[in-house]
């Protein structure tokens, strides 16, 4: 069962307004941004439109760091990981669609480490979901959600950007 | 023979054979290898995957460039490789390749990539090994070689995009090349328009038809609008047998010289499974051409084995691709 579809377009203006006000507070001048595939590459493009970010986008696959390889295996993923600039020293905006359990920014992190030791990293989500297992947290989000047992948030994209909650 | 590389839920458990998997499995390797791609790109070289796996390879033939592509490749995994020199090993002073097996066993390693010089010494080893080990075909006998096959469909991919219109002479020994065969089976399971098997007719099978090539024993008509050529590498010593009178004149006649590899199509690639014997099978006009991905052979063949030691090392009794869907 799927519940009516989230306000996407205000999700995104939220969490514009926050990663804005983020950058603004940490002195961030010249971010590169990282999306994580697939949905959060695709709300990272958007982001990266809106705020006119001077580096192309980077995207990061992390299948190789998830720590559950041993029971799920891999999954294929056409596209591979692609940080097109300098990792070393720089300012890192990382996104993602939701945060849920912390085990997939967990890997995020250790990736964007193997390529360079930024100076900073901020953390930016559509939405911050309870169901936390390590302790990650969002600087910025869409919105704060917390879900009965069994639903799930479902994203499709990346045109047009839809969330949903669907009951499994 | 085929069922030994798969476990009981139809998982890849051994890398034995091309010789009846299927045309979504090679895709699926190949596209994990695409990904694995990335990490060349990265400072640190290597992702955490089969960390605190140990992988041994057990080489009874030499071959650097395999067995250094393999240990890097389960290094850039995060493995921890053993490289056993057989000829200095226990097995030379008597003990049985079993007890070589057992005794490996018992170190608790995880995986054993295999080069043989007897066909079908890595289905022999996958027979007895302990269920949680896995074990990698690194080239056996006259059978099979089959990650170079996957590294070479890796490469044609790159190239060509839809393998569906290609057309692919191979070229060389076809008789006594491992490779060849594999890449017969992988080309023929990827759906290539058609397979050329080019060579003298003492070096082409008597039943090389049946394995789905057409076969040529001119070089010009055999590369006449091609869009791959894959040169195997001559043993040179074929050349004291009755397989051929002398390396100038297999040159003459099946060297790939320029002039012969105008008869491809223009963007025609040109591989070879290496070491090359130059002026004998290639012209180094050719090996140093413009349409030679010799040296990206050898890059992709890391990536490559990188996505066959992973989804072969994976256990611990998760769920199948069909349960994960």
């Amino acid at each position: 069962m799927t519940e009516p579809n989230w306000d996407t377009g205000a999700l995104l203006d939220a969490l514009e307004d926050g990663v804005r006000a983020e950058m603004a507070q940490r002195g961030m001048r010249d971010p590169a941004m990282v999306g994580i595939h697939s949905g959060g590459a695709w709300v990272a493009e958007v982001l990266h439109r809106r705020l006119g970010l001077r580096e192309p986008l980077g995207t990061l696959n992390i299948s190789f760091y998830r720590d559950d390889f041993s029971q799920i295996g891999i999954h294929p993923q056409v596209k591979p990981s692609r940080l097109p600039f300098r990792v070393e020293g720089r300012d890192i905006i990382l996104v993602d669609d939701v945060l849920y359990t912390g085990r997939t920014i967990r890997a995020a992190l250790n990736e964007i480490f193997d390529y360079g030791r930024p100076a900073q990293v901020m953390l930016g989500v559509l939405l911050d979901r309870d169901g936390r297992q390590i302790p990650v947290q969002a600087d910025c989000c869409g919105a704060r959600v917390q879900l009965l047992p069994g639903q799930r948030i479902k994203l499709s994209g990346p045109e047009p950007l839809a969330v949903s909650i669907q009951s499994v | 023979m085929n069922k030994l590389q798969f476990d009981a839920a139809g998982r890849l458990r051994h890398f034995l054979t091309i010789e009846g998997l299927g045309r979504d499995l090679l895709v699926r390797i190949m596209d994990t290898a695409q990904s694995f791609t990335s990490v060349s790109a990265q400072q640190v070289k290597k992702v955490p995957l089969l960390r605190g796996k140990t992988i041994v390879n057990l080489f009874f033939e030499n071959s650097t460039r395999t067995r250094t592509t393999f240990e890097l490749a389960a290094k850039r995994l995060s493995a921890d490789v053993l490289n056993l020199n057989i000829a200095t090993s226990a097995t030379a002073k008597g003990e049985s390749l079993l007890d070589t097996i057992r005794n490996l066993e018992a170190m608790h390693v995880d995986m054993f990539v295999v080069r043989h010089a007897e066909s079908g010494a890595a289905h022999f080893i996958a027979q007895h090994v302990a269920p949680h080990i896995s074990v990698i075909n690194g080239g056996d006998g006259r059978h099979a070689h089959p990650t170079q096959a996957m590294l070479d469909m890796f490469t044609i991919r790159r190239h060509k995009g839809d393998f569906s219109p290609l057309k692919v002479a191979i070229v060389g020994d076809i008789l006594h090349s491992r490779v060849a065969r594999s890449e017969i089976w992988a080309l023929n399971t990827l759906g290539v328009a058609e397979v050329r098997g080019v060579g003298p007719r003492t070096l082409i099978p008597a039943e090389a038809e049946s394995l789905g090539i057409k076969v040529f024993h001119d070089l010009d008509e055999g590369l006449a609008d091609v869009d791959v050529v894959i040169m195997l590498r001559l043993q040179r010593e074929r050349m004291s047998g009755a397989f051929l009178p002398s390396e100038h004149e297999y040159f003459a006649r099946f060297g790939l010289t320029p002039e012969r590899l105008a008869h491809a199509k223009p963007d025609a690639i040109v591989m070879h499974p290496g070491p090359i014997n130059r002026g004998v099978e290639i012209d180094s006009r050719v090996a140093d051409g413009p349409n030679s991905v010799i040296l990206q052979q050898v890059t992709f063949g890391i990536a490559v084995r990188m996505a066959i030691l992973s989804m072969a090392m994976r256990s611990g009794g998760g769920p199948t691709e069909e349960e994960l869907q």
